[in-house]
């Protein structure tokens, strides 16, 4: 499956984007990412999955593409 | 020969979509980065009534992005500014000039005079209060906001009760630490000029039915490589103890607060910041007779009981730095400040003048 980053989050990967397997859900991508990048815990975004806006616990089919959506503020 | 025969005699557009947006009243907020824009082609395009809402003044930082504006008018409010261009541009069209910001307390009644509202503001406060109000009197909302080399646009509220809106995406602010002062993120200004363009695409596109809305839906627009990417939105059953449920209600949340702009620095910050002497200034809150005075550092005195009526003279300031004794009061007065202005970085000094002179003692 590949992960998507925008905004402040691209910054924190260190990339726009990430290859990952064996993630059935977004609880269990969330559990992972945020050990990888602790600073994920103190952020707040929205995920989509498969362009979809998703809100709890979201299965994640097999090859889908992840969004990791932070608020923007400026104008 | 017509103004706007250029747009009615595309296919599928026509003489009843012009006639749409000349009988349109399209309020928007902010006449900023994303609002200058947005309003020269809202305004080009004939939309017959538009409101100008924004309580700040130009500042020379903000000259890269915001096209309306140049040197003349540095130090005058944007929304009166504003309108008299596109007055004079368009004199058959309604402007109507709004020179103050949207608070809990003015906000529904300027936006009900509107059938369609643009969010062009800056900071979260005013994008959270926008969509709360916009969702209580069921108005449509275009949204467009920029990070960095990033832009995001979308449409709220178009359906009533099934149609998303922010809250359904981002149910609350974001903390103090994770929101860039507006201060420290660069920004090329045809960001949000591509932006706010796109906000006005939407709002024509809405008014008149002509081609495919981002209505429930965002965009996502990366300047760098011209990546876009659309997600579309849901309603979010978590987003709705967060809004206010009535007028009443929408009146007692407070804003300015919910989302904690970080408002202190210390002496250290402050000194370098001050360096920029066009755009920082220094501010002893105390009364006059107070000790120790300041000596080494250049500054205005405007008591604390006076903050709110000389406030007209930090306008043309990006930074302003305040001290009292301990840093109490500056704080009270920094508070008071970032109610009044949304895109400065107001800070009180951490600790006061006794900070200051006990390195000494």
């Amino acid at each position: 499956m590949k992960i998507l980053a925008f905004g402040k989050i691209v910054e924190l990967l260190g990339k726009t984007e990430l290859e990952l397997d064996n993630m059935p859900n977004t609880d269990i991508l969330l559990g992972f990412l945020q050990q990888q990048y602790p600073e994920l815990k103190n952020m707040k975004f929205s995920l989509a999955v498969n362009k979809k806006q998703v809100t709890g616990n979201t299965e994640i089919p097999q090859g889908a593409e992840v969004a990791l959506l932070p608020p923007f503020s400026g104008g | 020969m017509n103004r706007f025969e250029r747009q009615y005699i595309l296919p599928g557009f026509g003489q009843a979509s012009q006639q749409k947006l000349l009988d349109a009243k399209v309020l928007v907020v902010g006449a900023g980065g994303l609002g200058c824009p947005a309003l020269l082609y809202l305004s080009a395009a004939g939309i017959g009534t538009i409101g100008i809402v924004d309580g700040d003044h130009v500042s020379v930082s903000n000259l890269n992005r915001q096209v309306l504006f140049g040197h003349e008018d540095l130090g005058k409010n944007k929304a009166s500014t504003a309108t008299k261009i596109i007055s004079a541009k368009y004199p058959d069209l309604k402007i109507n000039v709004i020179s103050e910001f949207l608070r809990t307390d003015n906000i529904l009644s300027i936006l009900q005079e509107y059938d369609l509202i643009v969010d062009g503001s800056d900071n979260f406060p005013t994008r959270y209060l926008v969509n709360d109000a916009c969702v209580l009197l069921g108005k449509p909302l275009v949204f467009g906001a920029i990070y960095q080399n990033e832009g995001q646009v979308a449409i709220f509220n178009t359906k009533g009760k099934t149609s998303a809106n922010y809250r359904d995406i981002y149910p609350v602010a974001p903390a103090p630490e994770e929101v860039p002062n507006c201060n420290e993120t660069g920004v090329l200004g045809v960001l949000p000029g591509t932006i706010g363009t796109m906000m006005a695409n939407e709002t024509i596109k809405l008014l008149t039915g002509y081609g495919e809305t981002l209505s429930d839906k965002m965009l996502f627009y990366n300047l760098l490589n011209h990546a876009s990417y659309q997600v579309e939105l849901s309603k979010n059953p978590d987003s709705e103890k967060h809004r206010p449920q009535s007028a009443e209600a929408l009146l007692q949340m407070d804003y300015s607060d919910f989302c904690g702009f970080s408002s202190q620095i210390n002496w250290q910050e402050a000194t370098t910041l001050l360096k920029t002497k066009d755009q920082s200034i220094l501010i002893d809150v105390r009364a006059a007779d107070e000790l120790p005075q300041l000596v080494s550092l250049e500054f205005t005195r405007i008591a604390l009981d006076q903050i709110e009526v000389r406030k007209n003279e930090l306008s043309t300031y990006q930074n302003v730095l305040l001290f009292c004794q301990t840093g109490i009061r500056s704080l009270k007065a920094a508070k008071i400040l970032q109610r009044q202005f949304r895109d400065k970085n107001i800070l009180s000094i951490e600790g006061g003048i006794l900070k200051y002179y006990g390195d000494l003692e």
